[in-house]
């Protein structure tokens, strides 16, 4: 499942209709970036997403709702090569 | 338990890291996803990104079967994670999610959980005492 077409960049992609109820945003036809607000609320559908991702040595893209049905810890941190 | 790991940082930087520090630090390096979140879009969505350094600061959220949040826990950058506190969120929550039992402030497990029911109203102290406050 190895994503062997890498491309420069590939931003991630959000948030997806599906796990979650909320609305997902539209962009206008004027390709300008609509506001993304925060939707993260404990007690509340976690919002999915799409990523690329270095996993098992290779490229592929993850989405949250591949891995429904689990326990998911999501961590952010600031940058790889940081100091904490 | 699925780990996810996120930041802005390229695929090949993720790549890289693994490579050089990661590895060193952890035999094998780290066995979960690394997320690259270029644009910050994930970041925007959980609160966490810092729109001036464009950057997702350190935060984590626990999401269940389910796929609801559980728990979350957004720091500034300077202060690293507590693991242990995260396990014992971790097992709680799974703990009230197979029992239905619900655990009281200062819960660790092994400690005694609290069954909710119309009897237990006024009488959590018959059964559960803080620690550690004096």
């Amino acid at each position: 499942m190895t994503d062997e077409s890498v491309s420069c960049t590939q931003p991630a992609r959000g948030p997806l209709a599906g796990l979650s109820d909320a609305p997902v945003p539209i962009t206008d036809s004027t390709g300008s970036e609509e506001e993304i607000r925060m939707m993260a609320r404990v007690g509340q559908p976690a919002p999915d997403f799409e990523a690329t991702a270095f996993v098992d040595g290779g490229f592929k893209n993850v989405k949250l709702s591949d891995f429904s049905g689990h326990w998911v810890l999501l961590c952010f941190y600031p940058g790889d090569f940081t100091f904490v | 338990m699925h780990v996810l790991s996120v930041s802005t940082d390229s695929r090949f930087s993720h790549k890289i890291w693994q490579a050089e520090e990661l590895s060193k630090m952890v035999p094998g390096g780290v066995q979960w996803p690394m997320l690259s979140d270029a644009g910050g879009r994930i970041g925007r969505i959980y609160g966490v990104y810092d729109e001036q350094a464009g950057v997702d600061i350190r935060g984590r959220f626990l999401i269940d079967p389910d796929g609801v949040i559980q728990a979350m826990e957004v720091m500034t950058p300077s202060v690293g994670r507590n693991i242990n506190e995260l396990l014992r969120q971790v097992k709680a929550f799974q703990h009230v999610r197979e029992t239905g039992e619900v655990m009281p402030a200062g819960w660790e497990p092994g400690k005694p959980t609290l069954k909710p029911s119309p009897n237990l109203v006024g009488k959590v102290w018959e059964v559960w005492k803080p620690e550690g406050i004096s």
